[in-house]
């Protein structure tokens, strides 16, 4: 018997109409855990690099983490992965909420789809009965009147529905796949449109075994009233009024404006009676016992949740305050449309009319005030009219159809990803190396274990240390202890720091925490709710599967490398590792490339950043390193970074 | 006998506090992980016997705790309007009933019904109120006085359940009825 795992995928081909229930060996499961890392693991097998991510031939996976669906809290997140569109480099995108424990439930590990129907299908899941069904009477509808039709439609009022607006049934690069206001975007959204799928509906009435069923109980039963109580974990956004640290730090409009002092007590006021005259309840996903959704009803509008940054990504984009983001981001979800790359898109359009490279004429019959705008462009790319066709291909993507001068507006993306509006002044090295290497495309998904900052009171930082009970290895405390300003630690410590960052997000991913109880929630305050020290613990006592620290670091090891080299079979090199220009007033390209090279070295990679072969047979990913040789992309003879010829000039 | 004795007996109630709940559907998980067979040896909600009726949209949520097997739909129905949102007709229901597809074994379609996480030794609370951190659930015990009941009413009670038996009987035939029967005397 599978314990924690069904071990089964679903394995769906719409274009032969093909559904097959297929058995997955548990050796993979020790090896990659789940999530992100087995999803990884099927496009490398399944999608030859030169694929257009917009044919039949691209996959598009619903990866459950492992613990979904078991007692463990906080596990709930399902990794939606494919070749992405935007870059071809894979796109990868957790969902939470509740569509993962239902798959689980309905005996799938996870859902695999490959081809492209002819026209619009939803795929209705109950259990073992798995349906190809006619959507065409869906086209073009919002996310909530979708899932209520095929609820109504399957009699079920208890499935769950991840479904596509119009939005992503027009391929829009920034649209998301939705489950009861739960989203997987980074282009997950527009391959899902390509493949003629509107929805996946899914109910489950089967058991999840337990291995190791009264350990696992008691371990689950205090850790949920330890996240319970621990103020560190969730998500401080739901709870915390002052949000003064995003207003007056991260940049306005398209990424361009910083207003240092733009947050106030009056406004603080003003916006706290707008949230709570309106915010009916804090919701929950499943199995956490933080409910970090705020769900709002706002006039002649429908009710709907938003969680996190999602809450300041419209007003700020659009210079306005906390309304207009509550009047216009239950619609702009029912399109089908994210939260965070949609508005950078649109402020980025309207800069491109003030400097004259777009013309009026291509905003034909747009209102002249900018929350009218706003609405204008919304519905122009979600549907993909006029300008909004253009739009739909992200801001790098316009920009490079623009031309003429708009590449330079194209200032906040990272391998053609949007990244957070951030601009800031002192290079941060930890910093640069995250947003320069992650292939998580945010930088939220990949801080998170280190603090952002050091503390200078002494007796505050042994109090610190003293709690810091995630800190994988001393190095870490030592390096902490004597950290005085934030851009000053030695070059290991800034590598060994992104690395731990890294291994904590690559870990929730294949397991399936939430960043807000685990990877994300270390840096502040040092408390958070799972590390490496009580993750095995957990996976033995629920899969039976011995685990202990060394194994499970290896398994962020094995995905990571994998990740890294299926991106560099599908072209990701060096030049393309590179934070925007403007992230940092002060660069300094020579020690950002020398730090590079540290990096790539630490991690085993060569000078272009490819995991050697010897790095990557040492994790039982010799098949990836034979692949990566016959493909000419190593030839198995190069030595890491540091090593390289081209590593001893730049130190000269 | 005199036929005014009277004796205490404990209430076990449940208090919902439908503000509070955040739909994390931590009851369901708990109860169905406590009624698995080895306990805590698996998550399956459908086979839970609390049911958190969840629509973010219309802003409802509410836990509702299985109760009696009923064997016909209702012939007329409520549906409540409270504080200005309304709710739909089953969403208070505790039944198990042939109108829809909740409290029900998903195997056998047996009715489900709680039992208040009965144990021994006893637990301090069932499962589903120690599993929701949100207070929406709180348990309290109180005592009620009844009547010491006579011979004639434990004489009614049988036939009571001889009747209810019968019905479950015509509906799954005997030995699906005597093997869960059989089984929830072994799970004590």
């Amino acid at each position: 018997m599978r314990y924690a795992e069904t071990g089964f995928n679903l394995e769906i081909d719409l274009s032969k109409g093909s559904i097959d229930k297929v058995e997955t060996d548990p050796k993979d499961t020790a090896l990659y855990l789940g999530g992100n890392g087995l999803n990884a693991k099927l496009l490398f097998d399944r999608v030859p690099p030169g694929t257009d991510p917009f044919s039949p031939d691209n996959l598009l996976i619903f990866g459950n983490g492992l613990l979904n669906g078991t007692p463990v809290p906080g596990a709930n997140r399902v990794s939606v992965d494919t070749i992405a569109p935007v870059n071809g480099l894979m796109g990868h995108s957790l969902m939470g909420g509740f569509f993962g424990a239902e798959m689980k439930m309905a005996g799938y590990d996870r859902i695999v789809i490959r081809g492209k129907a002819p026209d619009l299908v939803y795929l209705a899941i109950h259990n073992d009965k798995v349906e190809i069904r006619d959507a065409r009477h869906l086209r073009g509808k919002g996310m909530y009147e979708t899932s209520v039709l095929i609820k109504q439609e399957l009699k079920d009022e208890r499935a769950w529905v991840a479904t596509i607006g119009p939005a992503g049934e027009n391929k829009v690069i920034t649209a998301s796949i939705d489950c009861g206001n739960s989203s997987a975007s980074r282009t997950a959204g527009p391959v899902m449109g390509d493949k003629n799928l509107k929805a996946i509906a899914i109910r489950g009435t089967k058991d999840i075994n337990l291995a190791h069923p009264a350990e696992l109980w008691e371990m689950c039963s205090r850790l949920r009233k330890e996240l319970d109580a621990n103020p560190n974990v969730g998500d401080w956004m739901a709870v915390d009024e002052d949000d003064s640290f995003h207003h007056n730090n991260f940049s306005w409009g398209n990424a361009r404006v910083r207003r240092k002092n733009f947050w106030s007590a009056t406004l603080e006021e003003r916006w706290r009676n707008l949230k709570y005259d309106h915010m009916s309840r804090q919701t929950g996903c499943w199995n956490c016992p933080k409910a970090c959704h705020n769900v709002i009803q706002w006039p002649n509008r429908r009710r709907f949740s938003y969680k996190c940054y999602g809450k300041d990504t419209y007003h700020m984009a659009s210079f306005q305050e906390l309304d207009f983001t509550y009047e216009i981001l239950g619609f702009a979800q029912d399109l089908g449309l994210d939260s965070y790359s949609t508005p950078q898109v649109i402020a980025f359009a309207l800069e491109l009319l003030e400097a004259g490279i777009l013309k009026p004429s291509d905003f034909p019959g747009m209102p002249s005030d900018v929350r009218g705008r706003f609405y204008y462009l919304i519905e122009k790319i979600a549907h993909r009219e006029g300008i909004g066709d253009v739009l739909a291909h992200g801001t790098s993507g316009a920009a490079a159809i623009i031309g003429n001068g708009a590449e330079a507006f194209d200032h906040n993306t990272i391998k053609k990803f949007e990244q957070l509006p951030i601009k800031l002044g002192k290079l941060n090295p930890a910093y640069y190396l995250m947003i320069a290497t992650g292939e998580d495309m945010a930088i939220t998904q990949i801080e998170g274990s280190f603090p952002q900052d050091p503390i200078t009171d002494p007796e505050l930082k042994e109090e610190f240390i003293r709690k810091w009970v995630a800190v994988p290895d001393n190095k870490f405390v030592e390096w902490f202890r004597q950290w005085e300003k934030r851009d000053q630690l030695p070059d290991d410590a800034m590598v060994a720091i992104t690395d731990w960052n890294e291994c904590m997000h690559y870990l929730d991913d294949s397991l399936g925490f939430c960043g807000f109880v685990s990877s994300f929630r270390g840096q502040f305050g040092g408390t958070t709710g799972y590390h490496v020290w009580n993750m095995p613990q957990v996976i033995t006592h629920a899969t039976g599967i011995e685990f202990d620290k060394d194994r499970l670091w290896g398994c962020f090891m094995r995905n990571r490398n994998l990740v890294r080299a299926l991106n560099a079979r599908l072209g990701l090199r060096r030049y393309m590792e590179r934070p925007p220009e403007d992230h940092w007033a002060v660069r300094n390209e020579e020690y950002e490339q020398q730090l590079l090279t540290k990096y790539y070295d630490f991690k085993g990679w060569t000078f272009d950043g490819i995991p050697t072969k010897e790095t990557l047979e040492k994790l039982s990913l010799g098949y990836v390193a034979e692949d990566l040789i016959k493909r000419g992309v190593l030839t198995g003879n190069e030595v890491t970074a540091l090593n390289d010829a081209r590593a001893k000039k730049e130190k000269e | 006998m005199d036929s005014n004795e009277r004796k205490t007996r404990i209430v076990k109630e449940i208090k919902v506090d439908t503000k509070k709940c955040a739909g994390c559907k931590a009851c369901e998980i708990a109860c169905s992980a406590f009624h698995a067979i080895p306990k805590y040896s698996s998550v399956n909600t459908a086979r839970s016997r609390i049911m958190v009726v969840m629509d973010e949209v219309k802003d409802v949520f509410v836990p509702i705790r299985a109760g009696d097997y009923a064997q016909a739909e209702c012939n007329g129905r409520n549906k409540y309007v409270l504080d200005g949102k309304e709710y739909e007709e089953c969403t208070f229901c505790p039944a198990s009933c042939p109108s829809r597809d909740a409290f029900k074994e998903p195997d056998s379609g047996l009715p489900l019904k709680c039992d208040m996480c009965e144990s021994d030794p006893p637990l301090e609370k069932p499962m589903c109120v120690d599993a929701c951190t949100f207070d929406a659930l709180t348990y309290e015990e109180r005592e009620e006085v009844i009547p010491v009941s006579k011979p004639e009413d434990v004489q009614e009670k049988r036939g009571e359940m001889k009747i209810g038996l019968e019905m479950l009987i015509k509906k799954y035939g005997f030995k699906n009825v005597a093997d869960t029967v059989a089984r929830l005397g072994k799970k004590g």
